[in-house]
């Protein structure tokens, strides 16, 4: 081995680049980001293997209980969680709430979730993401939404579910309605893609994309009222490449013990003996609420448009 | 030969495809019998701490490590090269690593996610243009040992080292066209390894 050394001829460092953006969901795929409310929280879900964790004050299932209006998290308490925790750190900010996505990026978050979690900021448009060099995750819970969202700059999307009800028929129906529209789009001729484009209410260039790839653009990731190993591996049965767990770890009896399953279990999604083995002695679930019980103005995926 | 891509956290599918582009067709491999069935490995990007817990949890630690130690020509982007590194700066308590590389890495060494980049990079052993080189919440060596050969560097931080059957990168050839880095561990690395009857 000849050993030459390193020249260091490189063009200038670019940051901020779709790649980058879209690349760091890539390395997220087969992983499961967790919600925590502090550094304690944090600590527990790097332990059990978390990917990242999303930093917000009140999980789903408080925001539910307590009402009100939910904002951003206080910067104190991210920057707390960053210190505590080396796997990404991600945020929330309102739908439209461009300037707390500026406060985010400002204070170094590793992506921004523009979550209908919080209560909008904006009921007509969503934030301008090209504008940011941090990538941002949105909830779609359909194809027409999510191509929407890419359009913005979205460089990730998780499909919705009804976030804080540890009920996951919504998360199921936002899966399969996602692939559905994408397999009916790679059956169609190149001349029908218009009209598919104008039904989607989506840019016809990334419904030609979707089409030709049979896959989104970005990852895609799912969310809302998943509880427990079994709920997680069916999401990646369904197609998802990883799970955001909210309410469904800190609300429950074990949450390290549950995180751990939870992880395990989308590691090894389509073997239903690990699946099993995760399942066991793992104490009470989140208690939860039934989608069908929440009155429709009350559901959090029907924000965002 | 037989490739895997070690496929229990990480961008798996797109070394998968990588190698694919150069007529390797590269098999996920999670399972203690599966890892003992392929000639070759790669370790793909990911989150460093997910994949070595996993690797512990689902009993295939001890075998990757011992195999890389036996000479098994491996690949490592990112996460990967933590993981393929004896030493780890950053790193969370009691975290591991199979080893294999005399090298010192720093996590998350370039910064956040903000700070994640992309370059054109000088790469020796590869010709023609520069390697586009994408950097995500990337690490970098910090310090090798004198068998180790830096291949490329970012402000003379080594983000692309090899040790005879060991290759590693800081940054991610498969999120990009540009299949060099892993028709260079196929062609160079595991053919070299392989001449010299390590396998």
């Amino acid at each position: 081995m000849a050993q030459e050394t390193a020249k260091n001829n490189n063009s200038a460092p670019v940051t901020g680049t779709s790649r980058v953006k879209r690349g760091m969901a890539e390395m997220l795929k087969g992983g499961v980001i967790m919600d925590v409310v502090n550094a304690e929280q944090a600590k527990i879900a790097e332990d059990a293997g978390a990917v990242a964790v999303m930093a917000l004050e009140r999980v789903p299932a408080d925001i539910r209980a307590q009402g009100g209006v939910a904002r951003m998290s206080d910067p104190d308490m991210i920057e707390e969680i960053q210190r505590t925790v080396s796997i990404p750190v991600m945020a929330k900010a309102r739908i439209g709430h461009f300037v707390e996505a500026q406060i985010l990026q400002a204070i170094g978050v590793d992506y921004i979730d523009e979550s209908e979690v919080l209560t909008p900021a904006d009921y007509t448009h969503h934030i301008d993401k090209w504008n940011f060099t941090i990538p941002f995750v949105c909830g779609a819970t359909n194809l027409g939404e999510a191509l929407r969202r890419i359009n913005e700059g979205a460089a990730m999307i998780r499909s919705k579910g009804e976030a804080g009800t540890g009920d996951v028929s919504n998360a199921t129906t936002h899966m399969r309605s996602i692939s559905d529209e994408i397999r009916r789009l790679t059956s169609m001729r190149e001349d029908e893609l218009y009209v598919a484009a104008k039904e989607l209410q989506a840019p016809y260039e990334l419904v030609r994309e979707v089409a030709q790839t049979g896959k989104l653009p970005v990852v895609l990731f799912t969310a809302g009222g998943i509880a427990t190993p079994a709920d997680a591996a069916m999401m990646m049965q369904l197609g998802a490449d990883g799970v955001f767990v909210g309410s469904g770890i800190f609300k429950s009896g074990d949450p390290a013990k549950r995180a751990s399953a939870i992880v395990k279990a989308v590691t090894f999604f389509d073997d239903a003996k690990v699946v099993a083995e995760q399942s066991r002695g793992l104490g009470e679930a989140m208690v939860g609420i039934n989608v069908a019980d929440i009155p429709v103005p009350h559901r959090l995926a029907e924000r965002g448009w | 030969m037989k490739v895997g891509v070690l496929a229990l956290q990480g961008d798996v599918r797109e070394h998968i495809r990588a190698l694919g582009d150069c007529g390797v067709v590269a098999q996920a491999v999670r399972r203690d019998s599966e890892i003992r069935a392929v000639d070759a490995l790669v370790i793909p990007g990911g989150e460093s701490t997910t994949i070595a817990k996993l690797a512990r949890s689902f009993g295939v630690f001890e075998i990757i490590a011992e195999r890389i130690a036996s000479g098994m020509p491996v690949y490592g982007s990112c996460a990967g090269m933590i993981l393929l590194s004896n030493h780890v700066l950053d790193a969370i308590e009691g975290q591991e690593t199979f080893g294999g590389l005399d090298a010192t890495v720093r996590r998350n060494a370039f910064g956040r996610q903000v700070d994640s980049f992309e370059v054109d990079l000088d790469f020796i052993g590869i010709t023609g243009v520069p390697v586009k080189a994408v950097f995500i919440r990337a690490p970098w060596v910090e310090s090798v040992g004198s068998n180790v050969q830096v291949l490329a560097s970012v402000d003379n931080h080594p983000v692309a080292i090899r040790q005879n059957h060991i290759l590693a990168t800081s940054f991610h050839p498969e999120l990009t066209a540009d299949n060099r880095v892993h028709r260079y561990f196929i062609e160079v690395v595991c053919k070299e390894s392989m001449k010299v009857g390590v396998v």
